[in-house]
Protein backbone atom coordinates (compact mmCIF):
# COMPACT_ATOMS: atom_id res chain seq x y z
CA UNK A 1 0.00 0.00 0.00
CA UNK A 2 1.62 3.71 -0.87
CA UNK A 3 2.53 5.29 2.29
CA UNK A 4 0.40 8.61 1.96
CA UNK A 5 -3.11 6.47 1.41
CA UNK A 6 -4.97 6.47 4.47
CA UNK A 7 -7.67 4.04 2.45
CA UNK A 8 -7.09 1.89 -0.36
CA UNK A 9 -9.90 -0.17 -1.60
CA UNK A 10 -9.92 -2.43 -4.79
CA UNK A 11 -12.83 -4.08 -6.38
CA UNK A 12 -14.46 -4.62 -3.26
CA UNK A 13 -17.92 -6.68 -3.08
CA UNK A 14 -20.29 -6.83 -0.67
CA UNK A 15 -23.40 -9.01 -0.92
CA UNK A 16 -26.45 -9.69 0.82
CA UNK A 17 -28.04 -12.41 -0.09
CA UNK A 18 -29.54 -11.68 -3.90
CA UNK A 19 -28.66 -7.74 -2.92
CA UNK A 20 -24.91 -6.68 -4.15
CA UNK A 21 -24.84 -3.19 -1.76
CA UNK A 22 -20.91 -2.31 -3.00
CA UNK A 23 -20.68 -3.76 -6.46
CA UNK A 24 -16.37 -3.65 -7.22
CA UNK A 25 -15.82 -0.44 -5.17
CA UNK A 26 -12.09 1.28 -5.80
CA UNK A 27 -11.09 4.26 -3.56
CA UNK A 28 -8.17 5.56 -2.72
CA UNK A 29 -8.57 8.47 0.07
CA UNK A 30 -5.08 10.10 0.39
CA UNK A 31 -3.21 11.12 3.88
CA UNK A 32 -4.60 14.77 5.34
CA UNK A 33 -7.26 15.04 2.97
CA UNK A 34 -11.03 14.90 3.02
CA UNK A 35 -13.13 12.69 0.69
CA UNK A 36 -16.67 12.96 0.11
CA UNK A 37 -18.90 10.13 -0.55
CA UNK A 38 -21.82 10.85 -2.56
CA UNK A 39 -24.67 8.99 -3.59
CA UNK A 40 -28.46 8.37 -3.37
CA UNK A 41 -29.99 6.31 -0.25
CA UNK A 42 -28.85 2.74 -1.08
CA UNK A 43 -26.18 3.72 -2.83
CA UNK A 44 -23.27 0.99 -0.61
CA UNK A 45 -22.24 4.20 0.98
CA UNK A 46 -23.01 2.96 4.59
CA UNK A 47 -21.58 -0.24 3.75
CA UNK A 48 -18.66 0.74 2.47
CA UNK A 49 -18.53 2.43 5.67
CA UNK A 50 -18.79 -0.79 7.87
CA UNK A 51 -16.20 -2.73 5.40
CA UNK A 52 -13.57 0.59 6.52
CA UNK A 53 -14.04 -0.31 10.57
CA UNK A 54 -14.18 -4.33 9.80
CA UNK A 55 -18.47 -4.93 10.39
CA UNK A 56 -18.63 -6.11 7.42
CA UNK A 57 -16.68 -8.27 6.22
CA UNK A 58 -16.13 -8.03 1.90
CA UNK A 59 -16.91 -11.08 0.24
CA UNK A 60 -14.72 -9.51 -3.11
CA UNK A 61 -11.24 -7.06 -3.12
CA UNK A 62 -8.77 -5.44 -0.99
CA UNK A 63 -9.61 -3.12 1.79
CA UNK A 64 -6.72 -1.35 3.73
CA UNK A 65 -7.13 1.34 6.33
CA UNK A 66 -3.97 3.34 7.75
CA UNK A 67 -1.53 0.13 6.18
CA UNK A 68 -3.27 -2.65 7.95
CA UNK A 69 -5.20 -5.17 5.74
CA UNK A 70 -8.66 -5.83 6.63
CA UNK A 71 -10.13 -8.19 8.24
CA UNK A 72 -7.10 -9.39 10.06
CA UNK A 73 -5.83 -6.67 10.74
CA UNK A 74 -8.73 -4.86 11.56
CA UNK A 75 -8.36 -4.06 15.61
CA UNK A 76 -5.02 -2.31 14.58
CA UNK A 77 -6.71 0.30 12.39
CA UNK A 78 -9.20 0.81 14.45
CA UNK A 79 -6.89 2.11 17.21
CA UNK A 80 -6.48 5.12 14.86
CA UNK A 81 -9.47 5.26 13.53
CA UNK A 82 -13.00 7.60 14.69
CA UNK A 83 -16.22 6.61 13.75
CA UNK A 84 -19.32 8.70 13.91
CA UNK A 85 -22.32 7.05 12.57
CA UNK A 86 -25.09 8.16 10.71
CA UNK A 87 -27.75 6.78 13.56
CA UNK A 88 -27.45 8.03 17.36
CA UNK A 89 -25.54 5.58 19.30
CA UNK A 90 -24.76 7.85 22.24
CA UNK A 91 -25.51 6.48 26.21
CA UNK A 92 -28.35 8.60 26.46
CA UNK A 93 -28.56 8.46 30.20
CA UNK A 94 -24.55 9.45 30.43
CA UNK A 95 -23.89 13.00 31.06
CA UNK A 96 -21.63 14.31 27.83
CA UNK A 97 -18.61 13.89 30.16
CA UNK A 98 -19.80 10.41 31.33
CA UNK A 99 -19.80 9.35 27.57
CA UNK A 100 -16.54 10.65 26.21
CA UNK A 101 -15.24 9.79 29.85
CA UNK A 102 -16.22 5.60 28.37
CA UNK A 103 -14.71 6.05 25.10
CA UNK A 104 -11.75 7.08 26.53
CA UNK A 105 -11.52 3.52 27.96
CA UNK A 106 -12.29 1.87 24.69
CA UNK A 107 -10.21 3.85 22.64
CA UNK A 108 -7.31 2.89 25.62
CA UNK A 109 -6.18 6.60 26.36
CA UNK A 110 -3.62 6.64 29.12
CA UNK A 111 -4.89 7.16 32.75
CA UNK A 112 -2.72 10.53 32.66
CA UNK A 113 -3.93 11.68 29.45
CA UNK A 114 -7.71 11.23 29.68
CA UNK A 115 -8.72 14.36 31.10
CA UNK A 116 -6.67 16.50 28.83
CA UNK A 117 -8.34 14.05 26.03
CA UNK A 118 -12.08 14.52 27.22
CA UNK A 119 -11.64 18.58 27.92
CA UNK A 120 -9.92 18.98 23.90
CA UNK A 121 -13.23 17.10 22.87
CA UNK A 122 -15.49 18.63 24.73
CA UNK A 123 -14.16 22.41 23.53
CA UNK A 124 -13.75 20.69 19.99
CA UNK A 125 -17.57 20.39 20.31
CA UNK A 126 -18.44 23.54 22.04
CA UNK A 127 -20.10 21.86 24.72
CA UNK A 128 -18.06 22.95 27.92
CA UNK A 129 -21.70 24.09 29.43
CA UNK A 130 -23.30 21.08 29.30
CA UNK A 131 -20.69 18.72 29.95
CA UNK A 132 -22.54 17.70 33.25
CA UNK A 133 -26.17 17.57 30.69
CA UNK A 134 -27.54 13.92 30.46
CA UNK A 135 -27.32 12.94 26.37
CA UNK A 136 -31.29 12.45 26.41
CA UNK A 137 -31.23 16.47 27.66
CA UNK A 138 -29.46 17.73 24.66
CA UNK A 139 -30.53 19.47 21.12
CA UNK A 140 -30.47 17.43 18.21
CA UNK A 141 -27.12 19.24 16.74
CA UNK A 142 -25.83 19.21 20.32
CA UNK A 143 -25.61 15.24 20.48
CA UNK A 144 -24.08 15.38 16.66
CA UNK A 145 -21.78 17.60 17.93
CA UNK A 146 -21.10 14.61 20.85
CA UNK A 147 -21.08 11.97 18.34
CA UNK A 148 -18.06 13.74 16.31
CA UNK A 149 -16.57 14.85 19.68
CA UNK A 150 -16.67 10.95 20.61
CA UNK A 151 -15.11 10.00 17.79
CA UNK A 152 -12.04 12.48 17.57
CA UNK A 153 -11.44 11.95 21.48
CA UNK A 154 -8.26 9.60 20.75
CA UNK A 155 -6.98 12.44 18.21
CA UNK A 156 -7.56 9.73 15.62
CA UNK A 157 -5.16 10.07 12.11
CA UNK A 158 -8.44 8.96 10.27
CA UNK A 159 -12.36 10.19 11.02
CA UNK A 160 -15.23 8.28 9.30
CA UNK A 161 -18.17 10.27 9.00
CA UNK A 162 -21.70 8.95 8.36
CA UNK A 163 -24.06 11.49 6.63
CA UNK A 164 -22.89 13.55 9.87
CA UNK A 165 -25.91 16.60 9.17
CA UNK A 166 -28.97 14.40 8.13
CA UNK A 167 -32.14 15.57 9.67
CA UNK A 168 -30.77 18.84 10.95
CA UNK A 169 -32.07 22.35 10.35
CA UNK A 170 -29.16 24.70 8.30
CA UNK A 171 -28.09 26.25 11.34
CA UNK A 172 -27.03 23.49 12.61
CA UNK A 173 -25.65 21.83 9.61
CA UNK A 174 -23.21 24.97 9.68
CA UNK A 175 -22.20 24.82 12.85
CA UNK A 176 -21.14 21.22 12.15
CA UNK A 177 -19.40 21.92 8.98
CA UNK A 178 -17.46 24.53 10.87
CA UNK A 179 -16.31 21.72 12.98
CA UNK A 180 -15.33 19.35 10.36
CA UNK A 181 -12.99 22.19 8.38
CA UNK A 182 -11.52 22.61 11.62
CA UNK A 183 -10.61 19.03 11.86
CA UNK A 184 -9.60 19.08 8.35
CA UNK A 185 -7.10 22.27 8.93
CA UNK A 186 -5.68 20.43 11.66
CA UNK A 187 -4.58 17.41 8.91
CA UNK A 188 -6.69 15.28 10.09
CA UNK A 189 -7.63 12.28 7.32
CA UNK A 190 -11.47 12.33 6.73
CA UNK A 191 -14.04 10.33 4.88
CA UNK A 192 -17.39 11.71 4.81
CA UNK A 193 -20.55 10.05 3.30
CA UNK A 194 -23.29 12.28 2.34
CA UNK A 195 -26.01 12.82 0.37
CA UNK A 196 -26.19 16.80 0.43
CA UNK A 197 -24.37 17.79 -2.30
CA UNK A 198 -23.36 21.41 -1.00
CA UNK A 199 -21.68 19.43 1.89
CA UNK A 200 -19.60 17.37 -0.15
CA UNK A 201 -18.94 20.67 -2.89
CA UNK A 202 -17.81 22.43 0.80
CA UNK A 203 -15.67 20.51 2.47
CA UNK A 204 -14.22 17.71 0.41
CA UNK A 205 -10.77 17.83 -1.08
CA UNK A 206 -12.59 15.02 -3.68
CA UNK A 207 -15.55 13.34 -4.23
CA UNK A 208 -16.45 9.93 -5.30
CA UNK A 209 -19.62 9.37 -6.47
CA UNK A 210 -21.50 6.00 -6.24
CA UNK A 211 -24.38 4.76 -7.70
CA UNK A 212 -25.49 0.94 -7.38
CA UNK A 213 -22.80 0.23 -5.24
CA UNK A 214 -20.43 1.28 -7.76
CA UNK A 215 -17.85 4.39 -8.41
CA UNK A 216 -19.27 6.49 -11.28
CA UNK A 217 -17.24 9.53 -10.69
CA UNK A 218 -14.25 10.88 -8.73
CA UNK A 219 -12.05 13.82 -8.26
CA UNK A 220 -12.51 17.66 -7.07
CA UNK A 221 -15.95 18.90 -7.18
CA UNK A 222 -14.90 21.80 -9.79
CA UNK A 223 -13.36 19.25 -12.23
CA UNK A 224 -16.00 16.85 -11.52
CA UNK A 225 -18.43 19.61 -12.55
CA UNK A 226 -16.51 21.16 -15.68
CA UNK A 227 -16.17 17.81 -17.28
CA UNK A 228 -19.70 16.57 -16.91
CA UNK A 229 -22.06 19.54 -16.74
CA UNK A 230 -19.77 21.93 -18.45
CA UNK A 231 -19.59 25.53 -16.97
CA UNK A 232 -23.06 26.76 -17.42
CA UNK A 233 -26.56 25.75 -17.75
CA UNK A 234 -29.89 27.48 -18.34
CA UNK A 235 -32.85 26.82 -16.18
CA UNK A 236 -36.27 26.22 -18.59
CA UNK A 237 -39.67 26.74 -16.58
CA UNK A 238 -42.57 26.17 -18.22
CA UNK A 239 -45.77 23.29 -18.97
CA UNK A 240 -44.64 19.19 -19.52
CA UNK A 241 -45.23 19.67 -23.08
CA UNK A 242 -42.52 23.02 -23.07
CA UNK A 243 -40.17 21.46 -21.13
CA UNK A 244 -40.19 18.12 -23.34
CA UNK A 245 -39.39 20.47 -26.48
CA UNK A 246 -36.58 21.64 -24.46
CA UNK A 247 -34.97 18.68 -24.00
CA UNK A 248 -35.69 17.46 -27.52
CA UNK A 249 -33.95 20.20 -28.99
CA UNK A 250 -31.35 20.24 -26.69
CA UNK A 251 -30.55 16.88 -27.36
CA UNK A 252 -30.23 17.66 -30.96
CA UNK A 253 -27.44 20.50 -30.49
CA UNK A 254 -25.97 17.39 -28.56
CA UNK A 255 -26.31 18.90 -25.21
CA UNK A 256 -27.38 17.27 -21.67
CA UNK A 257 -30.28 17.59 -19.56
CA UNK A 258 -31.70 17.24 -16.47
CA UNK A 259 -35.11 17.75 -14.73
CA UNK A 260 -34.97 19.83 -11.42
CA UNK A 261 -38.86 19.57 -10.56
CA UNK A 262 -40.62 22.11 -12.54
CA UNK A 263 -38.55 22.86 -14.81
CA UNK A 264 -35.59 21.63 -17.16
CA UNK A 265 -31.85 22.11 -17.31
CA UNK A 266 -29.81 22.71 -20.43
CA UNK A 267 -26.07 22.06 -19.20
CA UNK A 268 -22.99 22.86 -21.27
CA UNK A 269 -24.80 26.16 -22.66
CA UNK A 270 -21.18 28.10 -22.49
CA UNK A 271 -20.41 26.85 -26.06
CA UNK A 272 -23.52 27.36 -27.79
CA UNK A 273 -24.04 30.93 -27.85
CA UNK A 274 -27.27 32.54 -30.04
CA UNK A 275 -28.46 29.18 -29.67
CA UNK A 276 -29.39 28.43 -26.09
CA UNK A 277 -32.84 27.92 -25.05
CA UNK A 278 -34.40 31.31 -23.53
CA UNK A 279 -34.35 30.96 -19.19
CA UNK A 280 -32.29 31.46 -16.34
CA UNK A 281 -28.82 31.34 -16.70
CA UNK A 282 -26.90 29.91 -13.56
CA UNK A 283 -23.50 27.89 -13.12
CA UNK A 284 -23.31 24.43 -13.59
CA UNK A 285 -23.13 22.71 -10.26
CA UNK A 286 -22.37 19.09 -8.53
CA UNK A 287 -25.92 18.69 -8.40
CA UNK A 288 -26.18 18.71 -12.20
CA UNK A 289 -23.42 15.88 -12.19
CA UNK A 290 -24.66 13.72 -9.35
CA UNK A 291 -28.12 13.82 -10.82
CA UNK A 292 -26.45 13.53 -14.19
CA UNK A 293 -24.71 10.26 -13.16
CA UNK A 294 -27.12 8.63 -10.68
CA UNK A 295 -30.23 9.40 -12.55
CA UNK A 296 -33.27 11.28 -12.26
CA UNK A 297 -35.49 8.33 -10.68
CA UNK A 298 -35.48 7.14 -7.34
CA UNK A 299 -35.32 3.83 -7.15
CA UNK B 1 -1.72 12.80 22.89
CA UNK B 2 -2.45 10.50 20.01
CA UNK B 3 -2.46 6.52 20.62
CA UNK B 4 0.48 4.94 19.51
CA UNK B 5 -0.22 3.28 16.44
CA UNK B 6 0.32 -0.62 16.81
CA UNK B 7 3.69 -2.17 15.20
CA UNK B 8 2.93 -3.25 11.67
CA UNK B 9 2.70 -7.12 11.30
CA UNK B 10 2.12 -7.37 14.89
CA UNK B 11 -1.69 -8.42 15.36
CA UNK B 12 -3.05 -7.16 18.63
CA UNK B 13 -4.15 -9.83 20.49
CA UNK B 14 -7.65 -11.93 21.75
CA UNK B 15 -9.57 -10.86 24.98
CA UNK B 16 -7.04 -7.72 25.70
CA UNK B 17 -7.35 -6.48 29.50
CA UNK B 18 -7.61 -2.54 27.80
CA UNK B 19 -10.62 -4.32 25.19
CA UNK B 20 -12.57 -6.03 28.65
CA UNK B 21 -11.57 -3.07 31.05
CA UNK B 22 -13.34 -0.28 28.76
CA UNK B 23 -16.24 -2.49 27.84
CA UNK B 24 -16.69 -3.11 31.63
CA UNK B 25 -16.06 0.55 32.52
CA UNK B 26 -19.13 1.20 30.07
CA UNK B 27 -21.65 -1.06 32.27
CA UNK B 28 -19.95 0.61 35.58
CA UNK B 29 -20.92 4.12 34.44
CA UNK B 30 -24.22 3.17 32.85
CA UNK B 31 -24.71 1.40 36.24
CA UNK B 32 -24.72 4.11 38.14
CA UNK B 33 -27.78 5.71 36.50
CA UNK B 34 -30.41 2.60 36.90
CA UNK B 35 -28.50 0.96 39.80
CA UNK B 36 -31.12 1.02 41.78
CA UNK B 37 -34.46 0.03 39.01
CA UNK B 38 -31.35 -3.30 38.52
CA UNK B 39 -30.81 -4.13 42.38
CA UNK B 40 -34.94 -3.91 42.55
CA UNK B 41 -35.43 -6.18 40.66
CA UNK B 42 -32.83 -8.62 41.18
CA UNK B 43 -33.12 -8.65 44.75
CA UNK B 44 -36.71 -8.38 45.39
CA UNK B 45 -38.17 -10.78 43.49
CA UNK B 46 -36.46 -13.68 44.61
CA UNK B 47 -36.61 -12.43 48.28
CA UNK B 48 -40.57 -12.24 47.83
CA UNK B 49 -40.07 -16.00 46.40
CA UNK B 50 -38.33 -17.04 49.55
CA UNK B 51 -41.03 -15.54 51.92
CA UNK B 52 -44.21 -16.36 50.12
CA UNK B 53 -42.76 -20.21 50.22
CA UNK B 54 -41.19 -20.23 52.82
CA UNK B 55 -43.98 -18.80 55.00
CA UNK B 56 -46.68 -20.21 52.34
CA UNK B 57 -45.47 -23.92 52.25
CA UNK B 58 -43.95 -23.39 55.29
CA UNK B 59 -47.21 -23.22 57.30
CA UNK B 60 -47.23 -26.60 55.50
CA UNK B 61 -44.29 -28.50 55.33
CA UNK B 62 -42.12 -28.21 58.26
CA UNK B 63 -39.07 -29.44 57.08
CA UNK B 64 -37.28 -31.30 53.94
CA UNK B 65 -34.62 -33.16 54.10
CA UNK B 66 -33.64 -32.48 57.77
CA UNK B 67 -33.55 -28.82 56.58
CA UNK B 68 -36.35 -26.09 57.84
CA UNK B 69 -38.26 -25.27 55.18
CA UNK B 70 -37.55 -21.28 55.64
CA UNK B 71 -33.78 -22.71 55.16
CA UNK B 72 -34.16 -24.59 52.13
CA UNK B 73 -36.12 -22.28 50.23
CA UNK B 74 -33.64 -19.29 51.66
CA UNK B 75 -30.63 -21.51 50.41
CA UNK B 76 -32.60 -22.24 47.29
CA UNK B 77 -33.45 -18.86 45.92
CA UNK B 78 -30.16 -17.92 45.71
CA UNK B 79 -30.31 -19.70 42.24
CA UNK B 80 -33.33 -17.80 41.48
CA UNK B 81 -31.73 -14.75 42.34
CA UNK B 82 -28.65 -15.34 39.67
CA UNK B 83 -31.26 -16.73 37.56
CA UNK B 84 -33.14 -13.27 37.50
CA UNK B 85 -30.13 -11.09 37.58
CA UNK B 86 -27.77 -12.77 34.65
CA UNK B 87 -30.00 -14.68 31.78
CA UNK B 88 -32.74 -11.69 31.93
CA UNK B 89 -30.93 -8.70 31.79
CA UNK B 90 -28.32 -10.25 29.11
CA UNK B 91 -31.54 -11.55 26.73
CA UNK B 92 -33.00 -8.28 27.17
CA UNK B 93 -30.37 -6.21 27.68
CA UNK B 94 -27.93 -7.52 24.87
CA UNK B 95 -31.00 -7.35 22.37
CA UNK B 96 -31.88 -3.48 22.90
CA UNK B 97 -28.00 -2.78 22.76
CA UNK B 98 -27.73 -4.27 19.51
CA UNK B 99 -31.01 -3.66 17.77
CA UNK B 100 -32.09 -0.42 19.52
CA UNK B 101 -29.18 1.35 20.85
CA UNK B 102 -26.94 0.35 18.44
CA UNK B 103 -24.44 0.65 21.53
CA UNK B 104 -22.11 -2.53 20.02
CA UNK B 105 -21.88 -0.75 16.48
CA UNK B 106 -20.32 2.11 18.29
CA UNK B 107 -18.42 -0.28 21.07
CA UNK B 108 -17.29 -2.52 17.64
CA UNK B 109 -15.77 0.68 15.70
CA UNK B 110 -13.37 1.05 18.38
CA UNK B 111 -10.38 -1.62 19.20
CA UNK B 112 -12.65 -4.28 20.71
CA UNK B 113 -13.58 -7.38 19.10
CA UNK B 114 -16.87 -9.15 19.34
CA UNK B 115 -15.19 -11.74 22.11
CA UNK B 116 -13.68 -9.09 24.05
CA UNK B 117 -17.17 -7.54 23.97
CA UNK B 118 -19.03 -10.56 24.70
CA UNK B 119 -16.94 -11.89 27.48
CA UNK B 120 -16.70 -7.81 29.26
CA UNK B 121 -20.29 -7.97 29.23
CA UNK B 122 -20.99 -11.66 30.70
CA UNK B 123 -18.35 -10.64 33.22
CA UNK B 124 -20.35 -7.84 34.73
CA UNK B 125 -23.47 -9.66 34.49
CA UNK B 126 -22.06 -12.85 36.48
CA UNK B 127 -20.22 -10.14 39.16
CA UNK B 128 -23.54 -8.48 39.75
CA UNK B 129 -25.30 -12.21 39.99
CA UNK B 130 -22.13 -13.08 42.61
CA UNK B 131 -23.71 -10.05 44.69
CA UNK B 132 -27.00 -10.02 43.94
CA UNK B 133 -27.39 -13.80 44.59
CA UNK B 134 -26.17 -13.07 48.33
CA UNK B 135 -29.73 -11.23 49.08
CA UNK B 136 -32.44 -14.07 49.33
CA UNK B 137 -29.14 -16.06 51.88
CA UNK B 138 -29.26 -12.67 53.60
CA UNK B 139 -32.90 -12.20 54.15
CA UNK B 140 -33.18 -15.80 55.09
CA UNK B 141 -30.47 -15.53 57.54
CA UNK B 142 -32.53 -12.53 59.18
CA UNK B 143 -35.39 -15.39 59.13
CA UNK B 144 -33.59 -17.70 61.26
CA UNK B 145 -31.07 -19.48 58.59
CA UNK B 146 -27.50 -20.25 60.81
CA UNK B 147 -24.77 -18.26 59.34
CA UNK B 148 -21.88 -20.27 58.51
CA UNK B 149 -17.93 -19.64 56.89
CA UNK B 150 -19.16 -21.51 54.00
CA UNK B 151 -21.49 -19.11 52.85
CA UNK B 152 -18.55 -17.09 52.11
CA UNK B 153 -18.16 -19.05 48.94
CA UNK B 154 -21.97 -18.11 47.61
CA UNK B 155 -20.93 -15.08 45.74
CA UNK B 156 -18.55 -17.31 43.79
CA UNK B 157 -21.03 -20.03 43.57
CA UNK B 158 -23.45 -17.20 42.40
CA UNK B 159 -20.81 -15.76 39.72
CA UNK B 160 -19.35 -18.95 38.01
CA UNK B 161 -23.58 -19.63 38.25
CA UNK B 162 -24.27 -16.22 36.83
CA UNK B 163 -21.48 -16.23 34.09
CA UNK B 164 -23.07 -19.43 32.29
CA UNK B 165 -26.20 -18.05 32.50
CA UNK B 166 -25.27 -14.48 31.61
CA UNK B 167 -24.04 -15.95 28.29
CA UNK B 168 -27.15 -18.26 27.56
CA UNK B 169 -29.00 -15.00 27.75
CA UNK B 170 -26.64 -13.46 24.95
CA UNK B 171 -26.71 -16.14 23.16
CA UNK B 172 -30.42 -16.20 23.13
CA UNK B 173 -30.41 -12.25 22.28
CA UNK B 174 -27.96 -13.08 19.61
CA UNK B 175 -30.03 -15.92 18.07
CA UNK B 176 -33.44 -14.00 18.43
CA UNK B 177 -34.70 -12.22 15.37
CA UNK B 178 -37.02 -10.73 17.36
CA UNK B 179 -37.48 -9.53 21.10
CA UNK B 180 -40.88 -11.25 21.19
CA UNK B 181 -39.25 -14.40 20.79
CA UNK B 182 -38.25 -14.51 24.24
CA UNK B 183 -41.11 -15.57 25.28
CA UNK B 184 -40.80 -19.04 24.07
CA UNK B 185 -37.72 -18.97 25.99
CA UNK B 186 -39.12 -18.09 29.15
CA UNK B 187 -42.50 -20.19 29.12
CA UNK B 188 -40.18 -23.65 27.23
CA UNK B 189 -36.48 -23.18 29.00
CA UNK B 190 -36.05 -20.66 32.10
CA UNK B 191 -39.82 -21.44 34.04
CA UNK B 192 -39.05 -25.21 33.49
CA UNK B 193 -35.69 -25.05 34.50
CA UNK B 194 -36.21 -22.79 37.54
CA UNK B 195 -38.98 -25.18 38.69
CA UNK B 196 -37.22 -28.15 38.53
CA UNK B 197 -33.52 -26.76 40.28
CA UNK B 198 -34.41 -28.27 43.59
CA UNK B 199 -35.22 -25.09 44.79
CA UNK B 200 -39.19 -25.40 46.53
CA UNK B 201 -39.03 -29.14 46.68
CA UNK B 202 -36.46 -32.10 46.35
CA UNK B 203 -35.84 -33.99 42.74
CA UNK B 204 -36.18 -36.97 44.85
CA UNK B 205 -40.15 -36.87 44.73
CA UNK B 206 -40.18 -36.50 41.10
CA UNK B 207 -40.63 -39.01 38.27
CA UNK B 208 -37.31 -40.63 37.03
CA UNK B 209 -36.87 -38.90 34.10
CA UNK B 210 -37.43 -35.38 35.48
CA UNK B 211 -34.78 -36.27 38.16
CA UNK B 212 -32.44 -37.13 35.36
CA UNK B 213 -33.67 -33.83 33.80
CA UNK B 214 -32.81 -32.26 37.10
CA UNK B 215 -29.75 -33.32 37.67
CA UNK B 216 -27.89 -31.98 33.87
CA UNK B 217 -30.05 -28.19 35.23
CA UNK B 218 -27.13 -26.24 35.90
CA UNK B 219 -29.60 -24.01 38.82
CA UNK B 220 -29.84 -27.58 40.18
CA UNK B 221 -25.96 -27.38 40.69
CA UNK B 222 -25.79 -24.08 41.99
CA UNK B 223 -28.56 -24.38 44.48
CA UNK B 224 -26.81 -28.20 45.54
CA UNK B 225 -23.58 -25.83 46.03
CA UNK B 226 -25.35 -23.26 47.97
CA UNK B 227 -26.82 -25.76 50.36
CA UNK B 228 -23.20 -27.09 50.70
CA UNK B 229 -22.11 -24.00 52.11
CA UNK B 230 -24.86 -23.37 54.00
CA UNK B 231 -25.11 -26.73 55.60
CA UNK B 232 -21.81 -28.18 54.78
CA UNK B 233 -20.30 -29.48 51.61
CA UNK B 234 -20.30 -33.13 50.17
CA UNK B 235 -17.28 -33.18 48.99
CA UNK B 236 -16.68 -34.55 45.31
CA UNK B 237 -20.33 -34.37 44.83
CA UNK B 238 -20.10 -30.73 45.39
CA UNK B 239 -16.56 -30.42 43.44
CA UNK B 240 -18.36 -32.15 40.26
CA UNK B 241 -21.47 -29.81 40.72
CA UNK B 242 -18.31 -26.92 40.42
CA UNK B 243 -16.81 -28.67 37.38
CA UNK B 244 -20.48 -28.70 35.70
CA UNK B 245 -21.28 -25.12 36.17
CA UNK B 246 -17.69 -24.29 34.75
CA UNK B 247 -18.21 -26.31 32.01
CA UNK B 248 -22.03 -24.67 31.46
CA UNK B 249 -19.71 -21.23 31.65
CA UNK B 250 -17.75 -21.86 28.85
CA UNK B 251 -19.83 -23.89 26.65
CA UNK B 252 -22.43 -21.40 26.63
CA UNK B 253 -19.29 -18.69 26.38
CA UNK B 254 -18.60 -19.78 23.08
CA UNK B 255 -22.16 -20.14 22.08
CA UNK B 256 -22.65 -16.66 22.90
CA UNK B 257 -19.41 -15.46 21.07
CA UNK B 258 -20.28 -17.13 17.94
CA UNK B 259 -24.39 -15.87 18.13
CA UNK B 260 -23.06 -12.36 18.58
CA UNK B 261 -20.67 -12.55 15.75
CA UNK B 262 -23.14 -14.00 13.23
CA UNK B 263 -25.36 -10.74 14.53
CA UNK B 264 -22.91 -8.22 14.27
CA UNK B 265 -20.46 -8.99 11.68
CA UNK B 266 -21.78 -9.17 8.34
Amino acid sequence: MSADLAIRLRGVVKRYDEITAVAGLDLDVPLGTCVGLLGPNGAGKSTTMRTLTGQSIADEGEVEVLGYRLPEESKQARVQLGVAPQLDNLDVTLTVEQNLLVFSHLYRIGRHDRRAAIERAIEMANLGDRRKTRVDKLSGGMRRRLLIARALVHRPRLVLLDEPTVGLDPQVRQELWALIDALRAEGTTILMSTHYIEEAQRLADTVLIMSHGKAVASGAPAELVAEHAGREAVEVYGPPPTLAEVEASARELGLRTRRTGTSVSVLGVEGIDGRAPEGERRPANLEDVFVLLTGEQID
Amino acid sequence: MAIAAPPRGARLGRLERPALTGVLVREIVNYSSYWRASAFSSTVEPTLYLLAFGFGFGSLVSTIGGYDYVEFVGTGTVATAVLFSSAFPAMFGTYVKYAFQRTYDAILAAPVDTEELVSAEALWMSMRAGVYGCVPLVVAIFFGLDPAWGMLTVPGIAFISGFGWANFGIAVAGFSKSIDNFSYIVSAVLTPLFLVAGTFFPLDGLPEVIQILGELNPLHHCVELVRGAAFGFDGWTDVLSVAYLIGFGLLMWRIAIHAMTRKLID
